[in-house]
């Protein structure tokens, strides 16, 4: 694989939206410490009635549908073999890694005794029928496999890096506490020999361990629906039905491809660089045809079922639903003509349509839809959401500085890429 | 490459064997016919008198073992009563009044109904919540819970209970006193204190065979359905009762155990892992061959290798 495709973004870490995202992120992780030493119940308005609240349903569930840029963006490429978006994939990766890490800590988070959670790498515990036993084994597994993916970035910085920092640590240190300057130039040394020895090896397997990385989310994106299926008389009628599975896996891919999307355009903007137009459009055609499916086998299951009056009623659930579907009729119905896919605004706003319609409908199965019984009600409390608003911010703030320090983000190829680069940074 | 592939098609296929064993053995399991000679519990709510000797007794009972508290109620500053509203992290049994009209009221005990099926423990990930064939007994285990509370997500009857108010919390559920009075007495706490005798504790089959001599003997005092006879495929908790039992908080549900619907669509997809090891392999093979194909113009780039900067 090239690593040829992908650059640095060389710009300033310390800008003023890192001091903002690292506020809300310290704030967010004071009151993951306030959860651990009062209990759940001190920071968040989860009930015996709605025992799963805004961590399980964003962090988790839709969380993680909102990484699947990365699965999204892994068919396309080698199972669909349209190389020429390979150099998108390095991004995508990141951004899945930090959605699928962050997910796995707000479960632990999340869980009452997460101490505990060793049972899960012991066999006589395992428990096949149930549907968290295999998201949980699934999403392990996939954080694992997206580091691996990553590793690449990594390593040809460790090779290639003339490590200034750390030459100008040694020399600042070397005549304090450190006289030994030699020896620490020999560690790096070593660190740099090691990552070249292990480079081309991983190139070798790296395609058995991306595949892994499609087989792993097709597998825990459906079972996130599955997940729902034993709560037959809380769920909603217009939501439970034995296509959760199937309806969570379709979506979790033209949310993939619609987050890649708005991943690009904005961090394209955000880092002055040249909108991937074609790129962009080419994905987008894709989208569509995914929605489409999913709108159909959605009417289908609820006229079949005989829920379609519901759906139209205009109650509570069903103005939910309607939202939900609309939103996501709207954005592929924009995406089905090809002069708008042209456009950057007309590609945002229908994948941004989309990607709300598809994060809602995540909700409406998670929570929105969701009924206990008479007398429970849930809306999150502050700290509560703090937590969430916490954990993103440190996503984002993860992006922004890894792009910076890894090649992550795709090259510019042309001068005239380049030129309009350098035109973008000027105009600003 | 030919070498890793197999070597990593083996790797899986070893993880997709264990995983086919153990789901072998549940989907026997899913054919299991009721069985009536579990330990059972049957309530009559028309003897019931409100006492709630049965709620003290379990508290003092298993108080200890199942890590339950008191509960102040607002008004009680020195804390004189145990006053819980609700089945809670610190109450696995609760009697309540429903009172329609002078005349029409009823008293309802709460607590697990031990089902033949239950669907706490078809989805507890790490088998923390499992039913014993033998006495039937739905039991929690806390020091494998990872308390995810999924058990309370899918319990339709909505009885786990977490603590939410502690640092170190567990779920808390009715175990038919299985460690405690159950082990030293041979029956259940609420059963052996009750002065009315409205819990009989007994053989589900025994207990079955009770409720339904007394609905023939009694036209017309009760309803003529025993609850839990039936619903989400038969449980351990049987009701008798005047009132129609949704009123009293106890849900109308279907006889199909939510816990087949469930685990009928989880063994299609994953039956023996053959699908996701089959998804694996052709992908793998798909890919691989999109590799070759795009080989020459791949090594060109390799030696071009990630230049640092660069803009
Ligand atoms: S009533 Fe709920 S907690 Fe009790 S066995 Fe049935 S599903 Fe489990
Ligand atoms: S909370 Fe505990 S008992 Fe309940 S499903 Fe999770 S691990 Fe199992
Ligand atoms: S059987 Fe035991 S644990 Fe269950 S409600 Fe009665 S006294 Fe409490």
């Amino acid at each position: 694989m090239g690593h040829g495709e992908y650059q640095k973004h060389e710009a300033k870490i310390f800008t003023p939206s890192f001091i903002v995202l690292l506020v809300l992120t310290l704030i967010g992780f004071c009151l993951v410490a306030l959860r651990f030493i009062k209990g759940i119940g001190a920071v968040s308005n989860m009930s015996d009635g709605y025992p799963w609240g805004i961590w399980i349903t964003y962090d988790v569930a839709t969380g993680t549908a909102i990484a699947c840029g990365g699965y999204a963006m892994a068919i396309l490429v080698y199972i669909r073999n349209r190389m020429h978006y390979h150099p998108m994939i390095r991004s995508a990766i990141l951004t899945s890694m930090f959605g699928y890490g962050l997910a796995g800590f707000s479960v632990m988070v999340d869980v009452g005794r997460p101490w505990n959670a060793y049972n899960f790498f012991i066999p006589s515990q395992w428990q096949a029928n149930s549907a968290m036993f295999e998201v949980a084994l699934c999403v392990m597994a996939y954080t694992t496999v997206l580091a691996i993916e990553f590793l690449p970035a990594i390593l040809t910085t460790l090779e290639n890096t003339k490590w200034e920092m750390a030459q100008a640590i040694i020399a600042w240190l070397s005549p304090r506490i450190a006289p030994d300057k030699e020896a620490l130039q020999h560690k790096l040394d070593f660190v740099r020999a090691g990552a070249t020895w292990l480079k081309p090896r991983l190139d070798k397997v790296l395609i058995f361990i991306i595949v892994l990385g499609i087989t792993l989310p097709t597998m825990h994106q459906s079972s996130l629906g599955s997940l729902l299926l034993i709560a037959s008389t809380k769920l909603h009628p217009l939501w439970h039905t034995g296509f959760l599975p199937l309806l969570f896996l379709i979506n979790c891919m033209y949310i993939g491809y619609s987050i890649a999307i708005l991943e690009s355009v904005i961090s394209c903007y955000a880092f002055k660089r040249p909108f991937e137009t074609k790129e962009l459009s080419g994905l987008a055609r894709i989208i569509p045809w995914l929605t489409v499916i999913w709108l159909s086998v959605v009417i289908g299951d609820l006229a079949w079922r005989g829920q379609l009056a519901k759906a139209l009623s205009f109650d509570f659930y069903s103005r939910f639903f309607l939202l939900e579907f609309c939103l996501i009729a709207a954005g592929s119905f924009l995406l089905f003509s090809s002069r708008r896919r042209e456009s950057i605004r007309w590609l945002f706003v229908s994948a941004a349509l989309i990607v709300v319609g598809g994060a809602l409908y995540r909700f409406n199965v998670y929570l929105i839809g969701f009924n206990p019984g008479k007398g429970w009600r849930y809306f999150p409390a502050l700290a509560e959401l703090m937590i969430t608003v916490g954990i993103v911010a440190f996503e984002i703030l993860g992006y922004q500085v890894i792009v910076k320090i890894l090649p992550v983000l795709p090259r510019l190829h042309t001068r005239q890429q380049i030129d309009a680069a350098a035109e973008t940074a000027q105009k600003a | 490459m030919k070498k890793t592939n197999r070597r990593q098609f083996l790797k899986v296929a070893a993880a997709g064997a264990a995983i086919l064993t153990t789901g072998k053995a549940s989907a026997s399991e899913a054919h299991r016919k009721v069985n009536n000679n579990t330990l059972s519990m049957l309530y009559d709510a028309t003897k019931c008198v409100g006492c709630k000797a049965c709620m003290a007794a379990c508290k003092r009972v298993n108080g200890d073992y199942g890590s339950l508290a008191y509960e102040q109620a607002s008004f009680d500053r020195d804390g004189l009563w145990d006053a819980p509203q609700d089945l809670s992290g610190s109450t696995r049994t609760l009697i309540k009044l429903f009172k329609e009209s002078e005349r029409d009221w009823s008293y309802v005990k709460y607590s697990c109904m031990h089902c033949q099926k239950p669907s706490c423990v078809s989805v507890c990930p790490v088998a923390a919540m499992t039913r014993d064939p033998e006495t039937g007994i739905v039991d929690y285990n806390k020091n494998t819970c990872i308390g995810c509370r999924y058990c309370q997500v899918a319990c339709a009857f909505n009885i786990p209970k977490f603590q939410w108010d502690r640092a170190i919390p567990q779920i808390v559920k009715c175990d038919l006193c299985k460690n405690t009075n159950l082990r030293q007495k041979g029956i259940t706490a609420c059963a052996e204190v009750c002065p009315a005798g409205a819990i009989m504790f007994g053989k589900r089959g025994d207990l079955l065979a009770e409720a339904q001599k007394r609905l023939a003997e009694n036209p017309g005092k009760y309803l003529n359905h025993i609850y839990g006879e039936k619903e989400v495929g038969g449980a351990n908790h049987l009701y008798l009762a005047s009132m129609q039992f949704n009123k009293l908080g106890l849900p109308v549900l279907k006889d199909e155990a939510p816990a087949e619907f469930s685990e009928k669509i989880q063994h299609t997809i994953y039956k023996g892992f053959v699908a996701p090891v089959a998804l694996y392999g052709t992908l793998c093979w798909i890919a691989v061959k999109n590799m070759r194909t795009h080989g020459p113009d791949e090594k060109d780039h390799h030696n071009d290798t990630d230049k640092q900067g660069g803009a």
